[in-house]
Formats: C-alpha cells, sequence, structure tokens
C-alpha cells in the first residue's frame, strides 16, 4: 500500500467538496476514507459543517457565507479544497488502523427472518449454512447512510450475496437485519426497504436520547451471532 | 409567555438553519426549507437570523397568542390574518393577548415563516432546535404542531410594557419584498455526473420545462420533464450528497434534494442547485413549472454574499428601529 494516496478533489455545489480516494468499494479504498477522515477531523481547516465518509469518498459541508468573508481566494471552493491538499500531502495511512469491535445478537428466527428461507433456498443452501456464513466474518462499516444509524457493512461472502428484492417492503421492522449486494444492513427505524430480510437484532441501533445516539460509526468492525427466539423475545423486555 | 394552536396546520414544525456535524451518522441537516425568508423573519423582530422560527404550509395553523407577542411573517403569501383583518409579509407587527392569526388561502409561495421577538422554547436535540420527524427529537416534542397544543416563547421584556391600542399594530417599516422573485429559472452547477449526459441531454435540461410532481416534500422534489440520457458509467458508488443536489433516476427524471435529504446516494450527479436557488426553489410548489440557468461557482458564492449583506444590513436597521421604537 503506498503511503501516500491518489485524488481527486470535486465541487458538490456552492458549499460542499468531495474527495475520492479510489474507484471501487474495497477495503484498501475505505481504510484510506477513514484515516483521512481522521485527519481532517483533527485539522483545524475553519469553517467545515459536516464530514461525510462513505466507501471510496469524503463530502465536506462547509459554511460558504462565513468563509467567504474572511478567505481571500477567487471561491470558497478553491480555499477548502487546498486546504485539503495541504492534508493529502502530509497524510500517512496508518497500517494497523484500530477499529472500534462490535458484536451483535441476531434473531435468525423465520418469525422474524421472513426471507431467510427463499434465499436459503436460491442459494441451494441450508438456513444453517447461511447463518454460519453470515456469522463468519467481521464486517466493516464502510459508511452510514439512507437512514440516520443505518449502517452499510460489507462485505458479506459471494455464496450469500443476494439481489435487492423487486419491490421493496413498505413497511421493515426497526432492528431487521438484510443483505443487499454483498452489502449487510440492519434498519435502526421502522421504514420502507428493499433488503432482503435475514434476521433481526434486539439490540437498539439508534437512541436520540444519548449524546453520540447511533450504536454503530463509519470504520467499526461488526461481528454478528446468532441467538435465539426466546433469547430475542427476553432480550427485547429486560 | 405563550401562544397556543387552535387548529394545525398540514404541517407546522419548528426549524432553525439545521443541524449539522452529525451527517457521517446518517443523520439529515433538515432545517427551514427557505432558509433566506427563515433569516428575515428573525431579524425583523430583532432576534438572531439563526433562531428557530415556525415553518408552516397551507393550510397553515390557527395560532391564538396567549400574550402581548411581536412577530414577523415571511416567505410564501398565504394570506395571513389577524382577527379576521389583513396583515402584510415582512412587516413587525405587536399582536396582542387574545388575537387570533389565521392563514386564509395561498397567494403566492409555499412556506410562511413566523418568527417571534425573544424566541421560541423548543427542545433542543445535537445543538439545533429543528424538528427532526423521522427520529421524533427537536423543535416541539418531535413533531408537527397538534390542535391545543401550547409553546413556550422567551420573554421579551418591552413587550410586556407596550400598551396596544387595538388587538395588532403593524409596525411602519418593513424589508422589502425579498422572498420571491418573478423569475422561474433556478441556477445550478454542473455535477460530477454532469458531463455523462449525452449532448441532447444537455440541452434539454437547460431549455426545457420541468414539472413539480406532487410527492414533493421537504426531503426532495421530483420533476417530471423530457427524459435525459446518459453514457454508460462504469461504476456508480455511493457518496455524501447535499441539500440542492440533482439526481437523475434509472427512468431519466431528475430529483432535487432538499433540507430533510439522505446524507448518501448512489445515483448520477448532474448538477446541484445554488443556495440562493434552494431557497427560490423552496417557495415553488407542486404542479408548477421550473426552469434550469447553469451557472459558475463565482455566481454563486457572490449571490451568496449579496444576501447575506442584505441582511446584515436589515438587520442593523431593524435594530435601530425597534431600540427606537420601544424608547418611545
Amino acid at each position: 500500500m503506498p503511503s501516500t494516496a491518489s485524488y481527486h478533489i470535486y465541487p458538490c455545489g456552492d458549499h460542499a467538496l468531495t474527495i475520492e480516494l479510489g474507484d471501487r468499494i474495497d477495503l484498501t479504498t475505505n481504510r484510506k476514507v477513514m484515516a483521512l477522515y481522521s485527519q481532517l477531523k483533527a485539522s483545524d481547516i475553519k469553517g467545515l459543517q459536516d464530514i461525510i465518509p462513505a466507501y471510496h469518498s469524503i463530502t465536506l459541508i462547509y459554511d460558504t457565507v462565513f468563509l467567504k468573508k474572511q478567505v481571500s481566494t477567487t471561491t470558497v471552493y478553491e480555499w477548502v479544497s487546498k486546504e485539503v491538499e495541504k492534508l493529502l500531502e502530509k497524510f500517512k495511512i496508518v497500517e494497523n488502523q484500530i477499529s472500534r469491535k462490535i458484536t451483535i445478537p441476531v434473531c435468525y428466527d423465520e418469525r422474524v427472518a421472513p426471507d431467510i428461507l427463499e434465499l436459503s433456498l436460491a442459494h441451494k443452501m441450508t438456513i444453517a449454512d447461511l447463518i454460519r456464513i453470515h456469522c463468519g466474518i467481521a464486517y466493516r462499516v464502510y459508511m452510514i447512510g439512507f437512514l440516520p444509524g443505518f449502517a452499510y457493512m460489507g462485505s458479506v461472502d459471494p455464496s450469500i450475496a443476494s439481489p435487492r428484492k423487486a419491490s421493496p417492503r413498505t413497511i421493515v421492522p426497526k432492528g431487521s437485519v438484510g443483505i443487499a449486494g454483498e452489502q449487510t444492513g440492519i434498519y435502526p427505524f421502522d421504514s420502507p426497504g428493499g433488503w432482503q430480510l435475514i434476521g433481526r437484532t434486539p439490540l437498539l441501533l439508534f437512541d436520540q436520547t444519548k449524546p453520540s445516539p447511533c450504536l454503530l460509526e463509519p470504520g467499526d468492525e461488526v461481528q454478528f451471532y446468532p441467538i435465539t427466539y426466546e433469547a430475542f423475545q427476553n432480550f427485547s423486555k429486560a | 409567555m405563550s401562544l397556543r394552536i387552535i387548529k394545525n396546520g398540514l404541517s407546522d414544525t419548528f426549524q432553525d438553519l439545521g443541524r449539522y456535524g452529525f451527517q457521517h451518522l446518517g443523520i439529515n441537516p433538515g432545517g427551514a426549507m427557505d432558509g433566506y425568508a427563515m433569516k428575515w423573519a428573525n431579524v425583523l423582530v430583532g432576534n438572531n437570523p439563526d433562531q428557530a422560527v415556525l415553518e408552516m404550509h397551507f393550510p397553515a395553523a390557527e395560532i391564538g397568542f396567549e400574550t402581548n407577542t411581536l412577530i414577523a411573517l415571511t416567505g410564501g403569501n398565504l394570506d395571513a390574518t389577524i382577527n379576521e383583518v389583513p396583515v402584510p409579509l415582512l412587516h413587525p407587527v405587536i399582536i396582542a393577548k387574545g388575537a387570533v392569526l389565521k392563514f386564509r388561502r395561498q397567494l403566492k409561495g409555499a412556506r410562511v415563516y413566523l418568527a417571534v421577538a425573544g424566541g421560541y422554547q423548543l427542545d433542543n436535540w445535537l445543538d439545533s432546535d429543528s424538528t427532526h420527524i423521522q427520529v421524533k427529537a427537536g423543535g416541539y416534542k418531535g413533531r408537527a404542531l397538534r390542535k391545543n397544543d401550547q409553546v413556550l416563547m422567551h420573554a421579551m421584556t418591552q413587550i410586556n410594557a407596550l400598551q396596544i391600542k387595538s388587538d395588532h399594530e403593524v409596525l411602519p417599516w418593513f424589508a422589502g419584498n425579498i422572498s420571491i422573485e418573478q423569475d422561474a429559472r433556478i441556477p445550478f452547477l454542473m455535477g460530477a455526473e454532469y458531463h455523462y449526459l449525452d449532448t441532447i441531454s444537455k440541452q434539454k435540461m437547460e431549455k426545457g420545462a420541468f414539472a413539480i410532481l406532487p410527492n414533493s416534500n421537504r426531503m426532495g422534489y421530483r420533476l417530471k420533464g423530457d427524459q435525459l440520457q446518459m453514457n454508460p458509467i462504469h461504476e456508480m458508488i455511493s457518496s455524501g450528497v447535499t441539500r440542492g443536489t440533482i439526481q437523475l433516476l434509472p427512468d431519466g427524471q431528475m430529483i432535487i434534494l432538499m433540507a430533510d435529504h439522505q446524507t448518501t446516494g448512489g445515483y448520477p450527479r448532474i448538477g446541484h442547485i445554488t443556495t440562493t436557488g434552494i431557497a427560490k426553489l423552496a417557495q415553488m410548489n407542486a404542479g408548477e413549472i421550473l426552469f434550469f440557468k447553469k451557472t459558475t461557482l463565482e455566481k454563486a458564492e457572490a449571490d451568496l454574499l449579496l444576501q447575506e449583506t442584505n441582511l446584515q444590513q436589515l438587520r442593523h436597521a431593524c435594530k435601530f428601529r425597534l431600540e427606537a421604537f420601544f424608547k418611545n
């Protein structure tokens, strides 16, 4: 892995810019994203309102009016992108980035996993195999989006990768664990959704009363483990 | 200091400039759709421009005031009345205890903003008073207003001492009509995938008429017009998006992301509405027709700075007039 990154910066309207650090969804690219993300957070670039990491990119939202009065470049975009470039010149990818490790219990019982039977049949495996494979590796949170706290995690083993449902459900219950392509994710809220639902977690993915309301953050490492339907129900009561 | 909702409107929510610093967690910023009108409402009553105001659509709420209050209305013209007498937009107005503010019909624009001097007492969530409906947090109990809700306001000492002879008094200065421009053309900047549009589609985007569809809301405006075609894109990978981003959907139609937009998206970003353009767009209704006008970053930033300069001038003028008024 090279210690510096090749990149591409472009404006997203008059108050945002995007930095691309690769052209594919993979761990190497996302490691660069998370390294730059932490360096941007720790930087003293003024006027930044949001830093949004994604699979292969970071989008910065900035306060154009505030910066316009402070900087002398032709455009505010020019100033912010130069600041980012300065950071990228010194940019070092930490080889052993430490991710938070989070374990999440999932009930794969058909009563809360409406698509698991169909999926196991489509993949010509038993439900037990599918559960074993889904719990077999830790997943990386590549990005959070779609809903507050909805983590796009990857990548699932190709043997259980599945296309989205042809017609999305109007209501997916909160806590549902799904697969879409090689991604896996958990719905933090009741919401419409098209992912194949293979289980449900009793954990709260989103708690608005907490100062940090989301259980998962970009860059986290997530390990699922199976629990019984009884454990799921008791967990919810506890 | 309080007001009471006698009858709720379609969707009356408190909004400030938005909730920033949490988009990496998928928490969208929200905030007033027409941020410019929101700021003007505040400065007219002597508030800081970024304080939360009540954003209403048509039909809007019927509001009873339980204390003498200095208010201002900006944004869309929904034919506001106080005890059945029409009151103008963009003026500070003193409304007496017991008087009722109503909105009779939709004359122009889509959203009206109500600011009260001193501001509202709201539930702050993650550094913002904006209502986040999905999370049920911020604003008034994290939801749209309902009949009989009582909303508390921060005390404004001068107004309590003020003698009001009738049920309301329109103060004799105003802000000029800034909120709604006649020009329906909406300025946009090219997006990262603009160059994938074929030549004819680029022309269609700038020459064509696009209707705002009925399923447009605070999340996004869906448009209907000539289909736009793209040359194949190797691979679209989801990335951060922002307010004003114009995405091209697989059916060749556009969606413009508004205040309650998702924080990431994977559709081609063919353009971005400028910040001043978003305020203009926020006052357009479903069924209206819009045209796009390509602009430059330099122009977009200059327009934004001009708006800000106007706002600061108004702010100083209003402070001066209000102080003089309360001295007498």
